[in-house]
């Protein structure tokens, strides 16, 4: 890693990290955060900012495996790390089932806290493959959604699960 | 054409693929060459004059653009119902959070140390804080007396009502303030150049009403002025007015700088100084006969409307026509104002105004059954608006709505005599009481009174080049399902696939003023305008020999491209014209208040937990008469949504105020409902179809917010048969009120408010 001064004044390090699979290098201030170095450096706009304290969970990403709130996450803690962001989830124009059960369902109103959600559900199916409607209610507690009062991405992760039981 | 086919069944969502896979692109999402980022320098006080501003040391000043309130080319207002709202504070400050300064520069880090850096002397002046501050008129804040507006509705004789009553019941209800939350902040891209002039971009409900103050603001006509709607995450009411504001300051920026100008909010601005429920205080006075009929009543609506007029006015105007619930009132006078107060101004949030006097209506129901005699549940019954009658404002109801069959069947739905008659008898154990509660009420759709008759809103549908037709409206996506639903709605009316409709973004540059994407409107009015649009393409192609009468989807698609080939695309347009048997008087507030009412009854079931305090809802039984169901899945997330909007409102979410200044401006301090707090929230449709609505449809969108508070608020009472008469109503209020009511040892319903006679 070598570090210098840029001419903002604001130091400036390059670190790599896997994101959706493929190697990304930035030059970036070590203590921005993982979400503005998506956002911004590599145009990965789906994370969103809902509240930069980690209470919404909107900037959603997973970071070798585990589910993180990009807001709080300094990009020199994202060294070397794999990423997967919401961009990373469907093959090409094949939606993950998560996502098309997320479409067919209603999960999805204004869809601002949908690709956090998404990748929250995908965390808790990855943990636990076959959740009671207690596990998904408690898996998706750390993203709010304003819009659906939530039952509808209950019924679209449940739908999901079946999906999956099928393919 | 075979009738419903796309009408009625739930459609994929037109932008849900962009949503799930992350595409959608919302306004921070958008990024412009050469773009500067703005911040805005706001008042710290509630109420002064500015005597300096300084700009402090160790900053590049010269780096930055600054605007004040004297680089404003044109009116500086933001333009609404009043002009006294000023779009950058000149000289004095009316309310904590209000714009003064703006500034603009490349490093968006750069902007905060900037803001903080300026320091305002203020001389301060005496600020109002409350309506009864406000009403006491100690000190004049706004106009001559406080007051933006007042309403007076009478029907009848209600002063010759008192004396032919059995009792008169009297009580006191107050709702807090309540933030939106949508979960995408406000945000807004500007750009100026002389040629085009201003163009803003951003998350908003309203293009036009952006369109028409940044004309005012800006000095510009209406073809150098142009709005464009991005993605929007979330708005309820809270991206209807302030978005104005705020592609105001980003126009500003833009002109004096010349550059592309991003101001996104963060939470914290966002929740401080943008717009909120307003609180409200509400008192009845009724006179009831034994048998439990109502004769006649007198209602006081206030509500705090903050320090400018913006939207109280009309705020006031839906509480006030609502504030008889679904009741038959012979007699009844209801007074209405909206007293200024130093606060950020109030405005939209789903209900708009409902909520607070619905609140009132249904916890003084049960204040009225209990002075009678009589259960919850037999008060409604003997009181419920009939066909043939008259609502407050004197509108006939000519639908032939069943309120009893409605109150039947979500009493059975859940289980509510069953219920009751086990909690009574369990909670004469234990720490934990359960109780359930009823509450019975209307929404209006669409503008009230002449309100849509003066928006004259108007709508187009394209015959495209490649024979699919597109729709044009300014109604605005921002979750409710407004793209999918008016495309189903074209789809359906020209007898084509739904995929074969597109809708164009909301751009005033290209599409046309359908009105604001307010008052559960969308569906009812626009939609409606959409099909009679959509019926004109047809008949265009018809006329012209390129279309039969009878036909599949690809014969129409072949006409169209046709026609489309050999006379260029082409419009059709519809124009919104009020039934001529609609009457409404706006000097004396009486007449046919809205076209059509949504009908519901809720009932919530809680329980109590006397070692905590708190109140968890257990079921939540929703059953609503909407009309015609367009998109079962659409309309079935509207009212879950606001279910959940309103149990926040009642049991979770306080703005906590301290001079005027929302204190709790976080999402760590100021608690919306997450998956692990709700209820299994139930949700039931009556149709019974709506003339003025496309395809029987009404308006849906606000209804589900109304019914949350009373029936949970209701449920607690009959859990713990104590009196609240005001929400939010937390742990601490309810460990409070129970540690008063113990000393004081009185019964439970034994506080002041009845008379016998």
């Amino acid at each position: 890693m070598t570090t210098n001064i840029s001419s903002g004044g604001r130091a400036k390090c390059e670190l790599s990290f896997t994101v959706n699979g493929e190697r990304r290098t930035v030059r970036v201030h070590p203590m921005e955060r993982l979400l503005d170095v998506l956002r911004q450096e590599l145009a990965l706009t789906g994370a969103k900012e809902g509240c930069a304290e980690g209470e919404c969970g909107s900037c959603s990403v997973l970071m070798d495996g585990a589910l993180v709130n990009s807001c709080l996450v300094p990009i020199l803690q994202a060294k070397s790390a794999n990423i997967v962001t919401i961009e990373g989830l469907a093959a090409g124009a094949q939606l993950n089932c998560l996502q098309e059960a997320f479409l067919d369902f209603g999960g999805a109103q204004c869809g601002i806290c949908t690709p956090g959600m998404i990748l929250a559900a995908s965390h808790l199916l990855q943990r636990n493959p076959q959740p009671t409607i207690g596990d998904i209610r408690e898996g998706l507690s750390g993203n709010l959604c304003r819009c659906t009062g939530y039952v509808q991405i209950f019924d679209a992760v449940a739908k999901a699960v079946q999906f999956k039981a099928r393919t | 054409m075979t009738s419903n086919r796309i009408v009625g069944a739930s459609v994929p969502r037109k932008e849900g693929r962009d949503k799930v896979t992350g595409r959608a692109q919302y306004i921070d999402d958008m990024t412009l060459p050469n773009m500067l980022y703005g911040a805005t320098v706001r008042s710290r006080v509630p109420r002064g004059k500015i005597k300096k501003i300084t700009f402090g040391s160790g900053i590049a000043w010269n780096e930055f653009v600054i605007v004040s309130a004297k680089d404003i080319p044109g009116k500086n207002c933001i333009v609404l119902i009043v002009d006294d709202q000023p779009c950058l504070a000149d000289g004095i400050v009316n309310h904590p959070e209000e714009p003064i300064l703006l500034l603009a520069h490349p490093d968006r880090h750069a902007l905060p140390k900037a803001v903080d850096t300026i320091s305002i002397e203020y001389e301060p002046l005496p600020a109002v804080f409350t309506i009864e501050e406000s009403e006491e008129h100690r000190e004049i804040i706004w106009g001559k007396d406080n007051t933006f507006k007042t309403y007076l509705v009478e029907k009848g004789d209600i002063d010759g009502v008192w004396e032919k009553a059995d009792y008169i019941v009297e009580g006191e209800y107050r709702t807090g303030a309540q933030e939106q939350l949508y979960i995408e902040n406000n945000g807004m891209i500007a750009t100026y150049d002389p040629e085009r002039g201003v163009t803003v971009w951003g998350s908003l409900q309203c293009p036009y009403y952006i369109h028409k103050a940044l004309m005012t603001l800006c000095n510009l006509p209406a073809d150098k002025v142009r709005v464009v709607q991005m993605e929007t995450g979330g708005a309820f009411g809270g991206k209807e007015e302030y978005p104005s504001m705020i592609a105001g300051h980003a126009a500003l920026l833009a002109i004096k700088s010349g550059r592309p100008v991003k101001i996104i909010y963060d939470r914290m601005e966002d929740m401080a100084a943008t717009t909120k429920r307003h609180p409200s205080r509400t008192r009845h006075r009724t006179a009831v006969t034994k048998g439990g009929k109502i004769l006649g009543g007198e209602i006081e609506f206030a509500v705090d409307g903050g320090a400018y007029t913006t939207l109280s006015p009309v705020v006031l105007s839906r509480g006030t026509i609502h504030a008889g619930g679904p009741y038959y009132w012979p007699n009844v006078r209801i007074r209405a104002k909206a007293m200024a107060t130093n606060a950020p101004p109030h405005g939209a949030f789903r209900g708009f105004g409902a909520p607070q006097s619905l609140f009132a209506m249904e916890r003084h129901m049960e204040r009225i059954a209990q002075v009678v005699g009589l259960s919850p549940i037999e008060i409604r019954r003997r009181n419920f608006l009939q066909p043939g009658q008259t609502t407050t404002t004197e509108q006939t109801i000519r639908e032939a709505i069943d309120l009893e069959k409605l109150l039947d069947r979500a009493l059975e739905l859940s289980n509510y005599h069953a219920k009751k008659q086990r909690f009574s008898k369990d909670n004469r154990m234990g720490t934990s009481k359960k109780g359930i509660g009823v509450a019975a009420f209307l929404h209006g759709a669409g503008f009230t009174g002449s309100g849509e008759r003066n928006l004259s809103s108007v709508v187009d549908v394209e015959a495209c080049a490649d024979g699919s037709v597109r729709v044009l409206v300014s109604s605005t996506e921002f979750g409710q399902g407004t793209k999918t639903v008016l495309c189903q709605i074209v789809a359906e009316t020209l007898g084509l696939e739904y995929d074969d409709v597109t809708i164009a973004q909301a751009d005033t540059g290209e599409v046309p003023n359908s009105g604001p994407t307010v008052a559960s409107r969308t569906v009812m009015v626009v939609g409606k305008l959409v099909q009679s649009a959509a019926l004109g393409i047809k008949q265009t192609l018809t006329t012209s020999g390129a279309l039969e009468r009878s036909y599949s989807p690809a014969e129409f698609r072949t006409a169209c491209q046709n026609y489309v080939a050999a006379h260029g695309t082409f419009r059709s347009s519809a124009r919104f014209e009020a039934p001529s048997d609609v009457f409404w008087d706006d000097e004396k507030y009486r007449g046919e208040a809205y076209a059509a009412f949504a009908w519901a009854v809720y009932v919530a079931e809680v329980t109590v937990d006397l070692s905590t305090y708190s109140v968890s809802v257990n079921d939540l039984v929703a059953l609503q008469e909407v009309g015609k169901v367009l998109h079962p899945v659409l309309a079935r997330g509207q009212i879950v949504g606001g279910i959940a909007q309103g149990i926040g409102y009642t049991l979770y979410e306080k703005v906590i105020w301290q001079n005027g200044r929302m204190q709790n401006s976080q999402m760590t301090n100021y608690i919306m409902p997450t998956s692990a707090d709700l209820p299994p929230i139930r949700v039931f449709f009556e149709e019974m179809g709506n003339i003025h609505g496309a395809f029987g449809a009404k308006g849906i969108g606000e209804l589900p917010m109304d019914g949350p508070a009373p029936s949970i608020i209701n449920a607690v009472e009959d859990a713990l048969q104590v009196r609240f008469d005001a929400i939010p109503l937390l742990p601490e209020d309810i460990f409070e009120k129970l540690a008063t009511e113990s000393i004081s040892k009185s019964g439970p319903h034994s506080a002041g408010g009845v008379q016998s006679q």
